[in-house]
């Protein structure tokens, strides 16, 4: 079900002063919303909402997605009552409590998700777009165009790329070795003579979030790491791209008509030079 | 609007006569609407529309961004997320205007390898050539510009390296860097003039594109076989010609829906796939991107200014003959800017007396391997400058110059071209066979 792919992706990361380049290893999942009619999967999203919810919001944050849009069409669509009380549940700080000295109070559904509270944990919210690079054999861009390869897929990668360190590396180095993860620390011991890397990708600070089975869904879907890294990698994307679903619609509707008129105008064209056009065949 | 003979137009009531003898503005809608065009024009010039569309397109989606827009250091990256997640259709308009500019350069090359093919660029449409060179150099500026808005990595480290080129040159490459960024390095300043420039330039653009279409009008357009309108009268110049409405109004509008099509499905279904995903990483000055990469339609120009190091013998030579004025960096730029001069050139450095290369047998082989060298250059400007590829883009950069300022000189001189037709009207029935019975074209019913 899951082809391994190999792929030399070029990954730049904000927080990481020192970037190397690996080979990594990222897997091409089957996400439901690729390819031009694929759509985002409501009850996806709210599993990958609640992995989000309990694991990933320890330490990351997601400040361009606000608390309303998880009621949007096109999203985990939460019932309006559901979104309202998952907002209750976050804190703001609010400048103008207090008489402008300012408090913290309950969010509500206009304000945004809390951002990072570690200074080396990114922002999220454009997580599944800003790593989306998996530009295939020579920049072409053909895993991205024939195989639906994106940020997602590099988001489920990583969540499933934690494996034993390999042997060249010493016991001592910081970070945990990541197979889907380019630009971490990478120890002089695992570069061979001509330079290249013995293993595939690299040293990540963060730890390993997920194992399988960390948490149940109330659809009583599975929650195998693999099915969690997706779920959660779905949902990431959702918040990269919100739009996504009525953005292909417009295209879908935009193509048809133009297409028609497309032949419209082929035939008065068509027509109009007829007269002048006067070769048999 | 002179040049090709034509029907003037004539005012008939007594409010367009009195419009007419107070600012002849009908007459010049007219005019330009049923220009004569030859009637063997075939596909490759439709672009000109598609250009035209794509302008327009440009400068209506730009201003409802800037709606929406902050040029601020802090405030740019969101304020386009803003537009991406808030603003009503926001989504579309931004990936309209993120993609129209891909098309806008995908057109233009395209426009431009025409007139190289066709000879378009030749007497007496030298100044026709000369504009849309300064259109593209314009073009170039604003897309530049428009990359470095939304604020991202790509943006902000792409700023540095690109005004770092003018950095180079000797004496006054500092002042000029500081001059383009406002202040030392890429920030705030930088910003504020490039959202200003960037307003400004396309309608800089579209007083050109006027200056280009009365140019060609002069001269009336170039066709397949470069063979000139006959102009010895009225009728004559109507056996060569037909007039742009409705002809060729229908035929460029049908090719620009089906190119709308296909415009349409990538801004629907792969928005992002011609951008880099960097640029959705806000700007960060401690952080450079491990490669950085400009955007795909200056690829072939980035792999031209990659190519000169100074391990080539050329570069080395000039370096010494200029005292070391010339290095690396500077010879680097000087080419990228040359390969564009020697193209605005090609006029005075083409030598044939045949114009277009249909009738240009060796001309036809040097001219395809140009087209392929254009794209090896697109594809190795995106690549790492280790391994082979630095020999690949030294190797097609050579190439380039040598076209216009070796083959293209020569070519006059040693081809024997064939013979083209005597009249269009020759060609165009040698391809529709000559027009039967029927005196004057019926347009459409």
């Amino acid at each position: 079900m899951f082809r391994k792919l190999t792929l030399a992706a070029v990954l730049a990361v904000s927080a990481s002063a020192a970037v190397a380049e690996s080979e990594v290893h990222i897997e091409d999942f089957d996400f439901s919303f690729e390819g031009p009619f694929g759509s985002y999967d409501q009850n996806q999203l709210q599993r990958g909402l609640k992995i989000y919810t309990e694991i990933c919001s320890a330490c990351h944050g997601m400040e361009l997605v606000a608390f309303r849009n998880l009621h949007d069409e096109g999203g985990p669509s939460l019932p309006e009552d559901q979104m309202r009380a998952y907002a209750a549940g976050f804190e703001v700080f609010d400048q103008s409590l207090d008489d402008g000295a300012g408090d913290y109070r309950a969010a509500t559904p206009a304000d945004k998700f809390p951002g990072s509270s570690l200074s080396n944990a990114p922002d999220l919210s454009l997580m599944a777009k800003s790593r989306a690079g998996f530009h295939g054999p020579y920049g072409t861009g053909l895993n991205q165009l024939f195989k639906g390869m994106g940020g997602a897929e590099y988001i489920a990668s990583l969540m499933t790329g934690y494996e034993e360190a390999p042997e060249c590396a010493p016991e001592d180095f910081e970070g945990s070795y990541n197979s889907a993860f380019a630009a971490g620390g990478f120890p002089e011991s695992c570069i061979d003579d001509h330079g290249h890397h013995m293993v595939p990708g690299s040293w990540i600070a963060m730890g390993q979030p997920l194992y399988g089975e960390d948490l149940d869904f109330d659809d009583g879907h599975s929650n195998s790491l693999h099915h969690e890294a997706q779920d959660v990698a779905a949902f990431l994307m959702w918040a990269a791209e919100p739009k996504m679903m009525a953005r292909k619609q417009a295209g879908l509707t935009g193509v048809i008509f133009l297409a028609l008129l497309s032949v419209l105008l082929y035939l008065t064209n068509k027509r109009l030079w007829a007269p002048h056009k006067h070769k048999d065949d | 609007m002179s040049g090709i003979p034509h029907d003037h137009y004539e005012p008939k009531s007594n409010f367009t006569k009195g419009v007419e003898s107070r600012l002849p503005i009908i007459g010049l809608l007219h005019t330009t609407l049923t220009a004569p065009t030859p009637k063997n024009l075939n596909w490759m010039w439709i672009w000109g529309i598609v250009l035209t569309f794509t302008l327009a397109l440009q400068i209506a989606t730009g201003i409802v961004l800037v709606m929406h827009y902050t040029p601020h250091v802090d405030m740019a990256f969101n304020s386009v997320e803003h537009i991406m997640r808030n603003v009503n259709g926001g989504h579309m308009i931004r990936y309209f205007h993120m993609n129209g500019a891909s098309l806008f350069f995908l057109a233009v090359y395209i426009h431009m390898f025409r007139g190289l093919y066709y000879g378009s660029y030749k007497a007496p449409r030298e100044i026709t050539w000369i504009i849309g060179m300064l259109i593209y150099i314009m073009m170039m500026g604003a897309g530049f510009m428009g990359y470095v808005l939304p604020w991202g990595q790509m943006s902000f480290h792409g700023t540095a390296v690109i005004t770092g080129l003018f950095g180079a040159i000797p004496f006054v490459g500092e002042s000029l860097q500081t001059l383009l960024l406002g202040a030392g390095a890429v920030g705030q300043p930088a910003l504020n003039r490039f959202f200003s420039l960037h307003y400004l330039l396309p309608f800089i653009i579209a007083g050109l594109v006027i200056v280009h279409i009365w140019a060609f009008h002069s001269t009336g357009n170039n066709n397949p076989t470069g063979v000139e309108v006959r102009r010895g009268s009225v009728a004559e110049a109507k056996k060569d010609t037909l007039p742009f409405w409705p002809y060729f109004v229908i035929k460029d509008l049908f090719a620009l829906a089906i190119i709308l099509t296909v415009f349409m499905a990538v801004v629907g279904f792969m928005p992002n796939y011609l951008g880099h995903p960097d640029n959705y990483i806000p700007a960060n000055a401690l952080a450079t991107p491990s490669h950085i990469v400009p955007e795909w339609y200056f690829l072939p120009f980035y792999a031209i200014l990659r190519a000169f190091t100074a391990d080539v013998w050329v570069v080395q030579i000039v370096n010494f003959l200029s005292f070391g004025i010339i290095d690396a960096k500077f010879f680097g730029v000087l080419a990228m800017f040359g390969a564009i001069f020697v193209m605005a050139l090609a006029p005075w450095l083409d030598t044939s007396s045949v114009r277009s290369g249909r009738f240009r047998p060796m001309f036809k082989w040097w001219f395809a391997l140009l087209a392929v060298d254009f794209v090896v250059l697109m594809w190795v400007g995106a690549m790492p400058t280790d391994g082979i590829y630095p020999y690949i883009s030294l190797l097609g950069a050579t190439y380039w110059f040598a076209y216009f300022l070796i083959i293209l000189p020569l070519l006059g001189v040693i081809e024997k071209p064939l013979t083209p037709p005597a009249t269009i009207e020759d060609d165009f029935n040698a391809h529709y066979g000559p027009k039967t019975g029927g005196t004057a074209a019926k347009p459409a019913e």
